[in-house]
């Protein structure tokens, strides 16, 4: 909406002081948070940011892109897994084993993306879900990633910084989100971010004006698995302990879920989306605690329904934003944002 | 020998049962081009509904399970009518997402309903009773399942062919508009197309409640569904079936001679490594995007 008038205008990073303001607060905010806040609301903080990492990277697949994948969950677990055992067995430190393991998942990244570049639709969605369901199927039969028992994560230590707390996982947890949302924004307004968008609009066209499909498609896989690598490997240790059964299909579904519900092709609402759904998650799982809801709910599952399954309401909540954004919203959060800011920019006339 | 003739036997048997909702997911996709996820979920209700009718209201079996077949066609129609049909210049994205969120809502209202426990189905042929060819063992149940499967390969198969509103179903797939044009109501023609892959797929939903009972029944064949309709190319009805028992059969080979581990994965295997060399899936003709 905004007119861009020449190329620099179109790369920086914030369009306008009032972005700028906005961001400087944000970041205030959350310099500031682990003084106010309780261990549980942190704890809550470094789930949402995880989520935040991998759909921003699922966002830069997808949304930009626009290519389907069923299987984040597997290239998250093979990140957690990943870095839990480099750490543990070759004896590495805390970084190089997460970005080593994120390599690792961006390699099967780009294997996945070379069948990827000839399928599309239902046949990519089939061999993105089949993938994500072998690698966890795989690593639950290995013995040397704790078979189907799990994992305990090994301490963790920085230097000489002993991470315990979740506020500590928070100090490690936000700077590198901030980092990582920066760079897929920047990574956007680059000659590989246009790229990626050409062959989302028009892939033939893209293919005669010189864009490499092969490269582009196949690095953007790459991208995305790197991103979900990063998240898997620092879910590990906000978690503590991992098993095979936590990467299931259900965690692909989410994934994908929020980059729709926050809007495909924007950095901005793959955050929103994330926070939004990762926070309903984590609320909903004891959703008979809310007050006046709660009692009515378990008053009207006594009636008519069941109290031992009260807590798939979730899935029908879930499911039930799912359909309602396609529907009234196919871009998101980010979509009605759009609309509301058309809507008031001339607000009076 | 005799063990490899009872592993295809078996591997027929499981395929039959992927087969019923390969055949409901080509169905819809042949005339609509969405890829319906909630496909194994609309099967789980069907059954529930049997179950319900069954134990609670005290139904006979001959009249809850037509009742509950009558039920997956009103329910594939309605949930055309008021969720697809409502979708403003779908992508193959979007249906995905409207597909899979229906599919979370049908299996979070079953659970919230029923619980997540097995149920035990009384069906009124035991998967136990088994009949002897020779040295091989087969249940009745399967062989059920098997003409099931095969009578509504040919069903469909004719119906498409012959019958005036399988023709329309095809036109309406080939050219909406032209179709249109010709006279015929494409979006009364894709709520019955919901109909009818419902009631295929609820078959297979009742096939398969005598064995496993619970909301996560039809996760596993609707997937291995799926994936045999995509490597019969997705479109074509003997395609699906083909896939159905071919993954049947490799997943019990597997399973027999090389890793009973990892018997459940390799169907997927087998169809990325099957995509890759063929794309668009065994049968169907590579189509070529025009710019």
């Amino acid at each position: 909406m905004d007119m861009k008038r020449d190329y620099y205008e179109d790369v920086q990073l914030c369009t306008s002081g009032v972005v700028v303001f906005w961001l400087v607060a944000l970041l205030i905010g959350l310099a500031a948070l682990p003084f106010l806040a309780s261990s549980y609301t942190l704890y809550m903080v470094n789930f949402l940011a995880i989520n935040v990492i991998v759909v921003i990277g699922l966002n830069i697949l997808v949304g930009y892109a626009g290519q389907v994948s069923l299987g984040h969950a597997g290239f998250f677990a093979i990140g957690a897994y990943g870095t839990v055992i480099l750490m543990s067995e070759a004896h590495l430190p805390f970084f190089a084993a997460l970005v080593l393991a994120a390599l690792i998942a961006a390699a099967f990244g780009f294997l996945l993306g070379l069948p990827a570049l000839r399928l599309e639709g239902p046949y990519l969605a089939i061999a993105t879900l089949g993938f994500g369901l072998t690698i966890t199927q795989i690593i639950g039969r290995i013995e040397l990633f704790g078979g189907r028992q799990g994992l305990h994560t090994p301490d963790l230590f920085i230097g000489p910084w002993h991470l315990e707390s979740d506020r500590d996982f928070y100090f490690l947890l936000i700077p590198i989100t901030v980092l990582l949302a920066i760079a897929a924004r920047n990574l956007t307004k680059t000659k590989i971010g246009r790229a990626l968008i050409a062959i989302r609009d028009a892939e033939i066209a893209a293919e005669t004006l010189g864009v490499n499909i092969m490269g582009y498609k196949t690095l953007a896989f790459a991208i995305s698995a790197f991103y979900a690598g990063i998240g898997g490997g620092l879910f590990a240790f906000v978690l503590r302990f991992i098993e095979p059964e936590i990467f299931t299909l259900l965690m692909s579904i989410m994934f994908l879920a929020m980059v729709v519900v926050g809007g495909l092709g924007s950095i901005m609402g793959s955050i929103t989306g994330a926070c939004l759904l990762g926070w309903l998650d984590l609320q909903l799982r004891n959703i008979l605690e809310i007050p006046y809801v709660g009692t009515w709910l378990e008053a009207l599952s006594q009636k008519w329904f069941s109290l031992t399954g009260v807590s798939n309401i979730q899935l029908i909540v879930f499911g039930t934003i799912m359909v309602l954004i396609m529907l009234f919203e196919p871009l998101g959060l980010f979509g009605f944002w759009i609309r509301a800011k058309k809507y008031w920019k001339t607000w009076p006339f | 020998m005799i063990d490899f003739i009872q592993m295809l036997i078996n591997g027929v048997a499981v395929g039959s049962s992927y087969a019923l909702l390969g055949l409901a997911m080509v169905i819809i996709y042949k005339t609509s081009e969405v890829p319906n996820f909630a496909q194994g979920e609309m099967a789980l209700i069907s059954t529930y509904v049997a179950y319900m009718l069954l134990e609670q209201y005290q139904f006979p079996s001959y009249m809850a399970f037509p009742l509950s077949l009558v039920f997956a066609v009103v329910l594939g129609c309605v949930l055309e009518f008021t969720v697809l049909r409502r979708a403003k210049d779908p992508s193959v994205l979007g249906m995905i997402i409207i597909t899979i969120g229906l599919e979370m809502i049908l299996m979070g209202l079953v659970s919230w309903k029923f619980g997540a426990e097995q149920k035990s189905m009384p069906f009124p042929i035991s998967p136990y009773e088994s009949v002897m060819f020779g040295d091989f063992f087969v249940s009745t149940l399967e062989i059920l399942t098997l003409v099931v499967a095969l009578c509504a390969m040919v069903v469909l198969f004719l119906f498409f062919r012959y019958s005036r509103l399988g023709m329309a179903m095809k036109a309406t797939q080939q050219n909406p508009v032209a179709a249109r044009i010709m006279g015929i109501r494409t979006r009364r023609i894709l709520m019955a197309t919901w109909g009818i892959s419902s009631l295929v797929g609820a078959s297979a939903g009742l096939l398969l409640s005598p064995v496993i009972m619970q909301p996560y029944m039809m996760w596993d064949p609707m997937l291995k569904g799926f994936a045999a309709a995509v490597m019969g190319g997705m479109t074509s009805l003997p395609g699906a079936v083909f896939g159905a028992y071919l993954l049947g059969i490799i997943e019990n080979l597997f399973g027999g001679y090389i890793s009973i581990e990892f018997k459940s994965v390799v169907a997927f295997v087998v169809i990325v490594l099957m995509l890759c060399i063929r794309p668009s899936g065994l049968f169907a003709r590579h189509y070529v995007k025009k710019v």
